[in-house]
């Protein structure tokens, strides 16, 4: 075959190889990646979404450094007994202020992709401190330090700010109460309405049971109660996110 | 004095690194930097306890044709972080069984997961591929490694990047992107790394005297810079703060799973399966004295591969939010990949042909062909999963994890098995293995270690996702998500016992090494085969 007898140039050439082989390992990835920041399913915005208040940004950085990801999906597909399972299957917006996004890739555990309001704090504090003393066939670590630990809330307008650098539209507001805001939100003695005016639907109260200490737990259990609630399906219209 | 420059920076690299420590802006950055410390401070010291202060130009200078240290450090390193990694796989495994072995918070799941995937791809996986590209391209270049000491820097920066991987998991440094978990600042650090690697193989082609570049090259030329495009593109992120681990992904949502799972496949397709390949190409000839079978064959398959792999990575998000135009896409690309791998998997097999019998008499090539034999089924058993309908139940279950399994242990294990038991005796210039008997043993272990994990997460994956799919004639679920987990614990058991038995086969493995370094010599009977009988003349 006169082509293949071609290949002796590159072969003898680095170069020509190297070039060659850049060249085509590029193109698959521009083409798939490429549209994505253009196309409008997959750019458009959905009523209700908002980015996360600081203590949900807190307990989602949480989330992330304990590998809950390695167990947990966070992304429902849009099948008969996953939408009975779990709730309406996941939209493109409803993970457009995730850096990085938390779609997970395996169910050692159940999707939580709208865990948030399905069980009370309680549960939640009791489940992560004991996970087998509300779920006997559970196989989850038990993560009862969390309670202790308290929650680093010094660097918390970093985060906002870093946030912002990436383009989640954090506003110069936000970030200079970000951390009035964090200790707000698990405060129920505070005055919140600052923290529901910039966070809408905002959980607000003690999270894990100990009003005087403002701890890794009530940050975690703040972004498991607001998972999957921002977006009210109940007027969401379907037919307008075609994919 | 030898390597005074390099004492001095590492020296002021273990300062940078204290300094790192005290203005941290987190606790777990502080941890970690302190980690750094003692690791660079521990390097200073013994540098300058090794160092000759012989008169400078006395020096004896290394003639030989070769520059095999960092191969042997690196074969060393591979046997090292093969059984750490498989050890620890051991243990997340007994952890899904029995949950009360977690240890919060430093040993819990979560932690302890992304150390045995990195410890298996990229520290025994990838000192497996830094050692044998640097003994390949020597060989096949018929010259010595390119920028002298650069090589040893990439040996050691590499085992460097290790550590800092491993010891931020475990304290929760992580960007939760799978097989991509290691922070900005350790990013950062693998760059520089890996650029010195290109510079060094690269340098090593272009000085070459033979005048064809030989196809093992090819492989490990498309492995080191694809590898380079994907880490950069996937770990682009703006750190919270400079004295700080935490950093912000620069995509979110739909764009940043495309791009990781773009990243997290090609891992697997180039990391995983084109430096494995580059692998094969050199050492299956040499082990069984034959020609590569094809040398058009290795052309195509060689292009094809390179090019469809790239398409393959958004089979992880099928019926996701990501448009379905993506993931069709994807699915399609997969399913064509499978010929370029057959392609590859056929050049290997029939690289035996006129030696077939030595599967019988040569327990190192029954470990090669076994290794391409788990690359060839698994390299159906992708394409297959890829297709939408098959994944809709296979997503999210123990059939990936049984699927990744095969191809890490069958394939990517049995390859390197195989190219240890070949290199050993050759750099340190020994007759034989300490034992043949021991490979055997090996073999086996390994074999039967992979065929009950790889059975046992078929079984529990497939019904892991009937459970969940399962309507009664009312139209109700079935099984709660609870049950479901119930009905896992037997299958985790016996897959431990299945990684038990790799684990031990990589022990055997490890004190054969130790014993044919040490120049011992096993008195054993030969293998049955071995020396054939002599026929009498008809």
């Amino acid at each position: 075959m006169a082509l293949l007898d071609k290949h002796k140039t590159i072969e003898k050439n680095a170069t020509l190889l190297l070039v060659g082989t850049l060249l085509v390992v590029s193109i698959g990835g521009l083409v798939q990646i490429t549209p994505l920041f253009y196309l409008e399913n997959t750019i458009e915005k959905v009523e209700g979404m908002r980015p996360y208040s600081p203590l949900e940004l807190a307990g989602r950085n949480i989330y992330i450094r304990e590998g809950c990801y390695t167990c947990h999906s966070q992304m429902i597909r849009p099948f008969r007994d996953e939408v009975e399972r779990y709730g309406h299957y996941s939209l493109a917006a409803e993970s457009m202020y995730d850096h990085p996004f938390q779609w997970g890739s395996k169910r050692t555990g159940p999707d939580l992709a709208r865990v948030g309001n399905r069980y009370s704090n309680e549960w939640h504090v009791q489940h992560l401190i004991e996970p087998r003393s509300v779920v006997p066939e559970s196989v989850m670590p038990s993560y009862a330090f969390l309670k202790e630990t308290p929650l680093a809330v010094d660097t918390i307008s970093y985060d906002l700010t870093a946030n912002r650098r990436v383009g989640v539209p954090y506003s110069d507001e936000m970030i200079a109460s970000a951390e009035a805001d964090i200790r707000a939100q698990a405060d129920p003695n505070a005055d919140t309405s600052g923290v529901l005016a910039r966070y809408p639907k905002a959980k607000l109260g003690d999270f894990d049971g100990n009003p005087a200490a403002l701890t890794e737990m009530d940050a975690l259990v703040a972004y498991l109660q607001m998972l999957g609630t921002l977006v009210d399906f109940s007027t969401y219209d379907a037919s307008a996110d075609y994919r | 004095m030898k390597y005074a420059m390099e004492t001095i920076l590492l020296a002021l690299a273990a300062f940078a690194a204290l300094l790192g420590a005290a203005f941290a802006k987190d606790s777990q950055f502080g941890a970690h930097m302190w980690v750094l410390f003692f690791v660079l401070t521990a390097s200073v010291i013994v540098l300058m306890r090794t160092s000759s202060y012989a008169p400078a130009g006395v020096s004896a200078e290394d003639n030989s044709p070769y520059m095999d240290g960092p191969v042997r450090y690196g074969v060393i390193a591979t046997v090292f972080w093969g059984v750490t990694g498989f050890l620890v796989g051991v243990i997340v495994a007994a952890q899904l069984a029995f949950p009360d072995l977690n240890i919060e918070p430093w040993l819990n799941f979560g932690r302890l997961r992304p150390l045995h995937t990195s410890a298996v791809i990229f520290a025994f996986g990838g000192n497996a591929l830094i050692a044998t590209s640097f003994y390949v391209v020597q060989r096949t270049s018929r010259a010595r490694l390119f920028g002298g000491n650069l090589a040893w820097y990439v040996f050691w920066g590499y085992q460097l990047f290790i550590i800092m991987a491993a010891t931020g998991y475990l304290l929760g440094i992580t960007q939760s992107r799978e097989y991509a978990e290691p922070e900005w600042y350790v990013d950062i650090f693998l760059t520089v790394v890996w650029v010195a690697y290109l510079i060094v193989f690269l340098g090593t082609i272009l000085n070459r005297k033979e005048p064809h570049i030989y196809v093992a090259n090819w492989f490990y030329l498309a492995f080191i810079v694809t590898i380079a495009m994907l880490h950069i593109v996937n770990n682009l992120a703006v750190p919270a703060s400079f004295l700080g681990s935490k950093s912000y992904s620069l995509f979110s949502g739909v764009q940043d799973a495309l791009t990781q799972w773009w990243y997290g496949h090609n891992a697997v397709g180039f990391f995983l399966t084109a430096g494995f390949l580059g692998m094969m190409y050199y050492f299956v000839p040499k082990q069984a004295e034959r020609p590569v079978y094809s040398y058009r064959l290795s052309i195509i398959h060689f292009w094809s591969l390179i090019f469809l792999y790239i398409w393959a990575g958004p089979h992880h998000l099928h019926y996701t939010a990501l448009p379905d135009w993506a993931q069709t896409l994807g699915m399609v690309f997969s399913i064509m990949l499978w010929m370029p791998s057959w392609g590859g998997m056929i050049n290997g097999l029939m690289t035996l042909s006129g030696a077939w019998d030595k599967i019988r008499t040569d327990p190192i090539i029954r470990m090669m062909v076994v290794a391409i034999a788990f690359y060839g089924m698994s390299t159906f058993e992708g394409p297959m999963m890829s297709i939408k309908a098959v994944n809709s139940l296979s997503h999210y279950t123990e059939w990936t994890i049984g699927h990744v399994h095969s191809g890490a242990l069958g394939w990517n294990g049995m390859i390197t098995f195989g190219a240890i038991y070949f290199l050993v005796p050759r750099l340190w210039g020994r007759e034989r293995l300490y034992s043949m008997r021991m490979v055997t043993w090996h073999f086996w272990l390994a074999t039967l270690g992979i065929v009950v994990y790889a059975a046992v997460m078929w079984v529990a994956g497939i019904s892991q996702g009937l459970m969940w799919r399962e309507y009664d004639e009312q139209g109700f679920l079935v099984y709660s998500f609870a049950e479901s987990v119930a009905a896992m614990v037997p299958y985790y058991i016996v897959r431990t016992i299945g990684g038990l038995m790799f684990l031990a086969g990589a022990l055997v493995m490890a004190f054969n090494v130790y014993m044919t370094i040490r120049g011992h010599v096993r008195q054993e009977e030969p293998l049955p085969g071995a020396a054939p009988a002599i026929q009498p003349a008809q």
